[in-house]
């Protein structure tokens, strides 16, 4: 038995670590397409002091450390590229709200489930941003990869809405960022002082590992509701974002279009939400949303249909299912997507790609597009199934993800949670005392590059 | 090509030009509807052609069966005039569309047609289906395609229509018992308009449930209530099926009660008004349609179409009236459960 | 097994939807909520047994432990979004029965199948002794109403029992006529069947619908939920021709509610706050969630409160796929049936009542390692009624 073996036993107690082929297995693969490696040891840490030894114990082995949350970001941001500990979060699920400053703090492996089911039981009058992922997706490593969720057409990124950060350092440190370094209150992640969580937020666990995160809730309204708009025309779309967000009533709203099912052949979909605390409310925001969109009703170019209420109840549900179940379309267990953050105005030739790169490779497709903090971007997703026992449509997916990116990059966008290869196209593009920046504050935070090696190197 | 079986001399002969006057959502008096019509008539622009509210009430209201609103979608598709917006067109025309998948039972020579609407599943059960139940067909390839009605596109229905018959027959159904009135009017008005000849004979569900009824007449327990009933815009296709509505309300024990927007005089859902027309025009058309059901007392309101069902069941509940379709309330009398239930409220906050 | 997993089970997206219940408040898969490693979670298991048919990983004792600690409850069945979600068990109960027939086991699980393979019950004991408890309870004969299926752990098993002889005697009391096989009672193999022995399952199939049909049985009433779902769900594909000669199974509780509503049943007064646990084998995998809820509901002084998790949304009670004997789960307060009392405890019942001897049994030892044994005991709903009986 190795000595780290032995000593992450003694750290985390016995039935934490594994070193076997099963979970290296396992730990060394997401549901993307990114080639798998393997971990050396699969660890799952309680407490913060737990953390510090075990990046004690990689800075003195030199073994690398990644930061799991569920694994779901399907760019493969936590298969260790170089084997090492994969630290699993999810035995540290404490949580804990602060009901009159409206913020949650969580432990750094806390689910969206254990978070939304938490507030509905003891809070039901908050709510936080839930995005669409599977409910085991972490509340830290959505933070971490700057998610976006319900509420981020009206709130930004669900890293905006982080109110404080403990984080073990890669040197093993515990530092805490934001009001809760001078404060016992967790309100601010910066503000009025030097704003250190860009230190930590978007940098895939290769400054640190998360500890306890700040988190804002939002007024739960009582009621919510959601009304169709269909266009046929993807040209409109931009304007019709930029009317719908100049109402802000609009919780959220998702473009979404895909050749099948039928209904969903040469239109687009747009999903948009409201809440209200009365029928009145909602009622007033429905006509506002009419009201915007008027222009597009009278010349015919788009409409509100009717949703039946049987309907609903998918559509309203957080996360949404249905996205997850997009895996299954080809009965082939595998979708993954190339989500830029982009300018709206770009949505039609993004659009005009995701089709022609479908085509070229013979892939099924979808696309959903979420508008970002009241209309300043979108997330527009390059989604395409692949099956997993057919590795011809694994590489065709994986070449169509490249081109889109690419793409993407090309005309203005940003990569979200971008896979290696994906990094390094943006850090191409990226202004070069940026970069340099990138690698300075790499090295002083990450001396021995103990921490999710492979990711953000700036070289 | 299919032709429309259209009169033009009824028209110049006609008097009381009903079909306008008698509109509930156009306003012309008797004058102006004449100039109208004949502008439609003989093929020109009219105000007509943009306001129509797609409800089929004057199908209904033509003495001489002349068929003025399919003249009305026929001309509206001449001229390119989109009652509803174009996407919505589309999708409509997209998801309906035949795709080879013929979902059927087992069908024997005397079958059901659920339509392409899922909730006949669900409905089609108990002892009033007992001899039947599992000879139905349901989906794209059988479905009438009369909503195209409501989006100025008869070219698609002429197109569809033929083979949907030919997929019927190619069953070897003789008999066919259709659940959704609309297809029954499809099959009885619309087909025969254009001149389309049945292999089959359709059957309308009311007349179904009716003969079981009196099959099952020791069973019935009177059900002693107050109902409205929601006549639908198909039920404007086939008004010589609405006294079935009073038979078998006669026969359970049922009390339709009287009420301004009933019969000749009834209101559509408005679903696909609020879709052509907009959330004004809509939203008064079901107001004023649930005053009416409260000022006279209704305690149920009983749909005959899903449809209707799917865009009003949110607003029966909230009156305090209880929704249910005519088929549930047969079930009722039967001392059987009522299948199709308002949904839960959606919520998820 | 007919269902062919190798060609399907690639297409688990190992998303997690089916680590919980439908709100998502806790963990529901069992083993996952033990061991935490996703290796654990049914997507872990597919995967692996993915990875196992495509060599790319070989034959391990973990391996196969990570199998079988899969308790074959159904939560990811009744959770997994996806079309192929009703064919998760088969898909793992298939792999398992390629780990059988390579001789790939865990001990634990092979000295499972030797037990009843040797002895006709799990547990080791002498079939002579199979009946001992029944003290008296009339052997079934032709032309009697039901043939009482004990099981092994009513057999056996000294809460499983207690449940039993309470079930004889309220049936008695009601005056049913029924009889049990005595000695002669086989294994019913629903657990062989969960943990992938088909050749063993089968043979205990065929004898028992020989015997049922050498004794004509028309109706049969089983203790425990595993035998009811085997019989009812399994047996048809094997050694019976159905055509010919048929049974209708039921599950106790089933029967006793019927008896209840015809009055044939009086029940008196009996004071206390009762929690219910659905058994996977009724509830998931048969929908029976009402009968015995309602048998209780009709026992006058019975207030019945729900746990968190309850119905299609129950928590296992560790106990499936043979667990109540090998415990792979067992150790710690991460235990299923340890985290399941700790929360029949928080409705504040004093009661936890059962309808399955395995969970009977699962809970009499977790309550004691939580040391809550002066503030809740378990009970079979059979137990429960007989205390009711009223004397009139
Ligand atoms: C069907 C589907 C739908 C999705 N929809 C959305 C959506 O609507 N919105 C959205 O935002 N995303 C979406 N995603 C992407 C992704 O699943 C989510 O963003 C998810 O929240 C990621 O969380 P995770 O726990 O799976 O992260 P992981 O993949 O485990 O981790 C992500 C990154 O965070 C790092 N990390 C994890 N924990 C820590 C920590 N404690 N400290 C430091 N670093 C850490 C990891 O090393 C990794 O680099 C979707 C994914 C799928 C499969
Ligand atoms: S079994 Fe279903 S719910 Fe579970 S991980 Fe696989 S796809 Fe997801
Ligand atoms: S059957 Fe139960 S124990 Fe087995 S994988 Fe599914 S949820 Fe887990």
């Amino acid at each position: 038995m190795s000595d780290i073996y032995a000593t992450l036993q003694e750290i985390v107690g016995k039935d934490y670590v594994s070193n076997q082929a099963e979970e290296r297995y396992f730990y060394g693969r997401d549901p993307g397409l990114m080639p798998p490696h393997e971990p050396d040891y699969v660890v799952m840490p309680r407490t913060t002091e737990e953390v510090q030894e075990i990046i004690r114990l990689a800075n003195k082995e030199k073994v690398a450390v990644v930061p799991k949350g569920a694994g779901l970001s399907l760019t493969g941001l936590v298969i260790p590229q170089i084997g090492g500990i994969v630290m699993d979060m999810k035995r540290m699920e404490g949580i804990e709200v602060n009901e009159a400053g409206r913020y949650v703090i969580v432990e750094g492996g806390v689910t969206h489930a254990a978070l939304k089911s938490h507030l509905q039981k003891n809070y039901p009058h908050l709510r936080h941003s839930i995005p669409d992922s599977p409910p085991i997706a972490t509340i830290v490593a959505n933070a971490v990869i700057h998610g976006q969720g319900r509420l981020t057409q009206q709130r930004g990124f669900n890293s905006d809405m982080v109110s404080g950060l403990e984080v073990v350092l890669p040197t093993g440190e515990v530092c805490r960022i934001g009001s809760c370094a001078v404060s016992s209150y967790w309100f601010s992640k910066g503000p009025p002082m030097p704003d250190l969580s860009g230190l930590f937020l978007g940098w895939f666990g290769t400054t640190g590992v998360i500890t306890r995160l700040g988190m804002k809730l939002y007024p739960c309204k009582k009621m919510r509701d959601v009304m169709l708009y269909i266009t046929d025309r993807a040209e409109l779309i931009p304007d019709i974002i930029r009317k719908l967000s100049h109402t802000e009533m609009m919780e959220d709203i998702v473009v979404s279009c895909a050749p099948l099912p039928l209904r969903f052949k040469g239109v687009f979909n747009m999903l948009v939400y409201i809440t209200g605390d009365s029928e009145e409310e909602l009622e007033f925001k429905r006509k506002m949303a009419w009201d915007a969109l008027r222009e597009y009703f009278e010349s015919r170019d788009g409409g509100f249909m009717g949703v039946s209420p049987y309907m609903k109840p998918s559509l309203l549900a957080m996360p949404s299912k249905d996205t997850t179940r997009f895996a299954d379309v080809s009965k082939g267990g595998g979708f993954e997507y190339s989500g830029p953050i982009a300018p709206i105005e770009k949505y039609p030739q993004y659009v005009k790609k995701l089709e022609e790169l479908a085509s070229k490779y013979n892939l099924f497709y979808s696309s959903a597009a979420r508008v970002i903090d009241g209309g300043h971007s979108m997330m527009f997703s390059f989604s395409y199934t692949f099956n997993r026992a057919d590795p011809d449509t694994m590489n065709r997916a994986k070449t169509a993800l490249d081109e889109a990116a690419e793409f993407a990059l090309d005309e203005g966008g940003v990569i979200w949670k971008p896979n290696l290869n994906e990094q390094r196209m943006v850090m191409e593009r990226m202004d070069p005392n940026t970069l340099k920046l990138l690698g300075k504050i790499k090295q002083l935070l990450d001396p021995n590059g103990i921490m999710n090696p492979g990711n953000w190197e700036a070289k | 090509m299919l032709e429309l079986k259209f009169d033009k001399t009824k028209c110049a002969d006609c008097k009381a030009v009903s079909c306008l006057v008698k509109c509930q959502y156009m306003h012309f008096d008797r004058d102006t509807a004449r100039t109208e019509w004949q502008k439609v008539v003989n093929g020109e622009d009219s105000q007509v052609l943009h306001d129509c509210a797609t409800c089929y009430s004057c199908e209904e209201y033509c003495p001489f069966g002349n068929h003025p609103f399919y003249l009305i979608v026929e001309r509206q598709e001449e001229k390119g005039i989109l009652p509803a917006p174009r996407p919505i067109t589309t999708m409509w025309i997209n998801q309906c569309q035949p795709i080879g998948r013929f979902t059927v039972g087992k069908v024997e020579e005397k079958a059901m047609s659920f339509c392409f609407l899922p909730q006949f599943g669900i409905l089609a059960g108990g002892k009033l289906f007992e001899d039947i139940a599992w000879s139905s067909i349901f989906g794209q390839e059988f479905f009438c395609n009369a909503v195209y009605l409501h989006f100025a596109r008869m070219s698609v229905i002429r197109d569809r229509l033929p083979k949907v018959i030919e997929n019927i027959a190619k069953q070897g159904i003789k008999e066919l018992v259709c659940l959704h009135d609309e297809c029954y009017g499809t099959f009885t008005s619309l087909a025969p308009a254009y001149g389309i000849e049945l292999p089959f004979k359709p059957v309308h569900y009311y007349e179904h449930l009716y003969d079981k009824l009196k099959e099952l007449k020791d069973e019935i327990q009177p059900l002693n209530v107050k109902v409205a009933y929601f006549r639908n815009c198909s039920a404007r296709l086939i008004p010589e099926t609405d006294h079935f509505v009073d038979d078998i309300f006669g026969l359970i024990g049922v009390d339709r009660v009287q009420r301004e927007y009933d019969h000749e005089n009834a209101l559509c859902c408005a679903e696909l008004i609020r879709v052509s027309k907009g959330p004004e025009m809509a939203d008064d058309v079901q107001k004023r349609n649930l005053d009416d059901m409260l000022k006279a007392g209704a305690e149920y309101c009983v749909f005959n179409c899903p449809g209707c069902w799917d865009s009003m069941v949110e607003k029966v509940v909230k009156t305090g009236i209880k929704p249910i379709h005519m088929i549930d309330l047969c079930k009722l009398a039967i001392g059987e459960e009522q299948a199709l239930t308002p949904p839960e409220p959606a919520l998820e906050v | 097994m007919t269902q062919d997993y190798a060609s399907q089970i690639h297409r688990c997206f190992r998303c997690g939807y089916c680590k919980f219940p439908t709100d998502y408040s806790s963990l529901n898969c069992p083993s996952f909520r033990r061991f935490r490693f996703d290796s654990y979670s049914t997507g872990g298991r597919l995967w692996l047994i993915y990875a196992w048919l495509r060599n790319e990983i070989d034959w391990s004792e973990h391996l196969a432990e990570i199998l079988y600690a899969c308790t074959t409850c159904k939560n990811c069945v009744e959770q997994c979004p996806m079309k192929f979600s009703t064919d998760i068990v088969d898909w793992i109960v298939g792999a398992r029965s390629d780990m059988v027939e390579k001789g790939r086991i865990p001990p634990q699980v092979a000295r499972f199948f030797e037990a009843v393979h040797g002895y006709g019950n799990p547990l080791k004991l002498l079939r002579s002794d199979r009946a001992a408890w029944a003290d008296g309870t009339k052997k079934y004969e032709p032309g009697d109403e039901y043939l009482f299926y004990v099981g092994c752990l009513g057999s056996y098993d000294e809460n499983g029992q207690k449940m039993a002889r309470s079930l004889a005697d309220v049936l008695s009391a009601a005056g049913v006529s029924f009889g049990i096989l005595g000695n002669e009672e086989e294994c019913c193999g629903n657990e062989v069947y969960m943990l992938g022995e088909m050749g063993l399952f089968q043979t205990l199939a065929e004898k028992n619908n020989q015997q049922f049909k050498e004794l004509s049985v028309t109706n049969i009433v089983t203790l425990s939920p595993h035998a009811y779902n085997v019989m009812k769900n399994n047996y048809h594909q094997f050694g019976a021709d159905f055509a010919e000669y048929h049974y209708t199974v039921y599950h106790y509780t089933q029967l006793l509610y019927g008896l209840i509503k015809e009055n044939k049943i009086r029940l008196s007064n009996n004071k206390a706050k009762v929690t219910y646990q659905d058994p996977c084998f009724l509830g998931r995998y048969n929908q029976i969630y009402d009968e015995p809820r309602q048998i209780l509901q009709s026992i006058p002084g019975i207030e019945l409160v729900e746990m968190e998790r309850n119905r299609e949304n129950s928590f296992c009670c560790g106990g499936g796929s043979g667990n109540f004997v090998m415990d792979l789960l067992a150790g710690g307060k991460d235990s299923p049936s340890r985290a399941r009392v700790r929360e029949a405890h928080d409705t504040g019942a004093e009661v936890l009542a059962v309808a399955c001897p395995s969970c009977l049994t699962m809970f009499t030892d977790a309550i004691k390692a939580e040391d809550l044994d002066d503030k809740l005991v378990v009970k079979g709903i059979s137990q429960i009624v007989k205390e009711s009986l009223s004397s009139k």
